[in-house]
């Protein structure tokens, strides 16, 4: 069985409260494509309605987030208008997001600019050079903003890149760094500590807080890491915030 | 003649702060502001202004300041020795800043984070509609020597005002809900977790802090859960089962499972714990947490009214020499 299979049976969704202020609508156990869209499309629902109390949505990769004031709206009474929603109509169904881009962006796999792609390739049961070709020849899909501010998480890669986060956090890894762990991507808008795996490197903006577009990619994105060279990518570097990457619309 | 704030000195965790950024957690960027809410709203209320005016936030210590025309301040948070020209001054109080004088803040002698707030606010420049600096997402810097920050419009008057505190500057018991992965964690972990003293780490910063003293907990979920929303106040558990308390600079989502998330009106006595100060968390129901919100709403908005006027000690008073001592002295038979 699937995993989005196992996630549609009756008990999902599922609602549950986050901290004293918060509420999860989650689509699923698992990350599944159906259950991202449902999340997205969900979201993009209650932005449109709106709620008195409801003070922010987000979306994480199968769930949608509520963050509500419950002094003035009740959890009881968010709970029950949540479930109702939830079940007026098959949110798994629910289209991707109008305006999509694909986006292509060189990437420098492993050398010294990401010294984990032999670790994570060895992970994954593959030579390096197999891991590169299988990363960079994946159309992954943008499957939430999270973390950090303009930071994609994307997939869903092959199942032999089902490996697990490092047990250590790796100090820092630069911004712009592209990381793997449980058939994800995660392209880094900050330099931060992370138990993810620095396979490549981009020279990519995705925060541009001083921009008319501060933040770049949206979920239902799709992104091709396309293979450069360090001295490459340097040279795109200094032509702008892109690094080099190019973007169409999505058909 | 520009209001300003002149930063001689200051210390290396100096930043500009307000209630942050609402509305981008989509975007992956967390609201961030000020790490203790309430002493935002003790300041604001010292100075009878609006609760997201902007502050100084200053972790550990503080600096050496002087204002560029006559300012009202409220200094709030983690007590610091604090004086203006050489004469020390009283924390969770307002004071006058006369133009020129010099304001010396040094360091914590309990807490970690205390604030300086000015009348009319810091009027730097907004970014995404605020003005509080959020380091890890690379908005705004750290404040430094030579600076010089615009300070807003004062409408407001009145100084000389202090407030009695809440101690919340030595850790202590913290309560947490269950959230929607306290599940992950057998009953076994939970009950260890709760009677656990923990002790705040040396290291610490506005993302979060980390907890030690305890053998490690472990989720029955491994290291592959998927990644899922973050709130300030979660207790998240990193790889090698050390437990973390996330602050208002946190990340958005998270793969680490979280075993619980402190109540926001609590979240103070964390983020005031200074290094090596005890903590220990108790769970409550969402009932009592709601209760318990709703109880310190109502404490924040009675903080005006519990102004007290500031009883100076004579022998510390910089300017006994102005007060016009004598008046109101009477021959005693004129009632």
């Amino acid at each position: 069985m699937t995993p989005a299979k196992t996630d549609m049976r009756d008990d999902w969704p599922r609602i549950h409260t986050v901290g004293v202020d918060g509420m999860l609508v989650s689509f699923g156990q698992r990350l599944s494509e159906p259950a991202n869209r449902a999340a997205l499309a969900l979201r993009a629902e209650l932005e449109r309605l709106s709620w008195d109390g409801v003070e922010e949505c987000s979306t994480s990769l199968v769930s949608a987030y509520l963050r509500f004031d419950p002094l003035h709206l009740p959890h009881a009474d968010l709970q029950a208008r949540l479930a109702k929603l939830t079940s007026d109509r098959d949110w798994y169904q629910a289209a991707l997001p109008e305006g999509r881009k694909l986006w292509r962006i060189p990437t420098v796999f492993g050398t010294d600019l990401a010294p984990q792609l032999e670790e994570a390739a060895q992970a994954a049961g593959m030579t390096a050079k197999e891991a590169v070709t299988s990363i960079s020849s994946t159309q992954v899909r943008v499957q939430t903003i999270g973390f950090a501010a303009g930071q994609p998480y994307l997939g869903e890669l092959d199942e032999a890149w089902d490996i697990p986060r490092q047990t250590e956090l790796t100090e820092r890894v630069p911004e712009g760094a592209l990381t793997v762990a449980i058939r994800q991507l995660v392209l880094f808008s900050v330099s931060t500590p992370t138990g993810w795996r620095h396979i490549g490197q981009t020279g990519f903006r995705l925060f541009r807080p001083d921009s008319e577009v501060p933040f770049v990619l949206r979920p239902g994105d799709e992104v091709l890491f396309t293979p450069t060279d360090a001295e490459t990518l340097q040279n795109m570097r200094e032509g702008g915030p892109d690094a080099g990457a190019t973007s169409e619309v999505l058909k | 003649m520009t209001r300003e704030l002149i930063v001689h000195r200051a210390g290396p965790g100096v930043t500009v702060q307000d209630m942050g950024r609402p509305g981008y957690l989509g975007f992956g960027l967390s609201q961030g502001g000020a790490a203790d809410r309430l002493a935002m709203a003790e300041g604001a209320a010292l100075l009878a202004q609006d609760g997201r005016t902007a502050a100084l936030e200053m972790a550990g210590m503080g600096g050496e300041f002087e204002a560029s025309e006559d300012i009202r301040i409220a200094l709030t948070g983690a007590p610091m020795r604090a004086a203006i020209d050489g004469q020390r001054i009283a924390w969770h109080a307002s004071h006058e800043l006369p133009k020129g004088a010099r304001l010396v803040i040094g360091g914590a002698s309990a807490g970690s984070y205390g604030y300086l707030h000015v009348g009319g606010g810091f009027d730097t420049p907004e970014t995404l509609e605020a003005r509080s600096a959020h380091l890890a997402a690379g908005l705004g810097k750290a404040v430094a020597a030579g600076d010089v920050l615009p300070v807003g419009e004062d409408p407001g008057h009145g100084t000389n005002q202090c407030l009695s505190v809440e101690p919340r500057f030595e850790g202590g018991t913290v309560r947490v809900v269950p959230s929607l992965q306290t599940d992950f964690f057998g009953s076994d972990q939970i009950a260890r977790f709760e009677s656990a003293e923990f002790h705040r780490d040396t290291r610490g910063s506005r993302m979060g802090v980390r907890l030690n003293g305890a053998e490690g907990f472990h989720s029955d979920a491994g290291l592959s859960v998927l990644s899922e929303v973050v709130v300030p106040g979660d207790i998240q558990i990193t790889g090698d089962g050390t437990p973390f308390v996330l602050l208002s600079e946190c990340q958005t989502t998270g793969g680490y499972p979280r075993i619980c998330t402190v109540l926001p009106c609590d979240l103070p006595k964390v983020v005031q714990a200074a290094p090596g100060a005890s903590l220990r968390f108790r769970f409550v129901t969402l009932e009592d947490a709601v209760e318990a919100e709703a109880r310190a709403a109502r404490h924040r908005d009675s903080l005006r009214a519990q102004r007290q006027p500031l009883v100076r000690n004579p022998h510390e008073m910089r300017d006994l020499l102005a007060y016009q001592l004598i008046s109101g002295v009477t021959a005693g038979n004129d009632i």
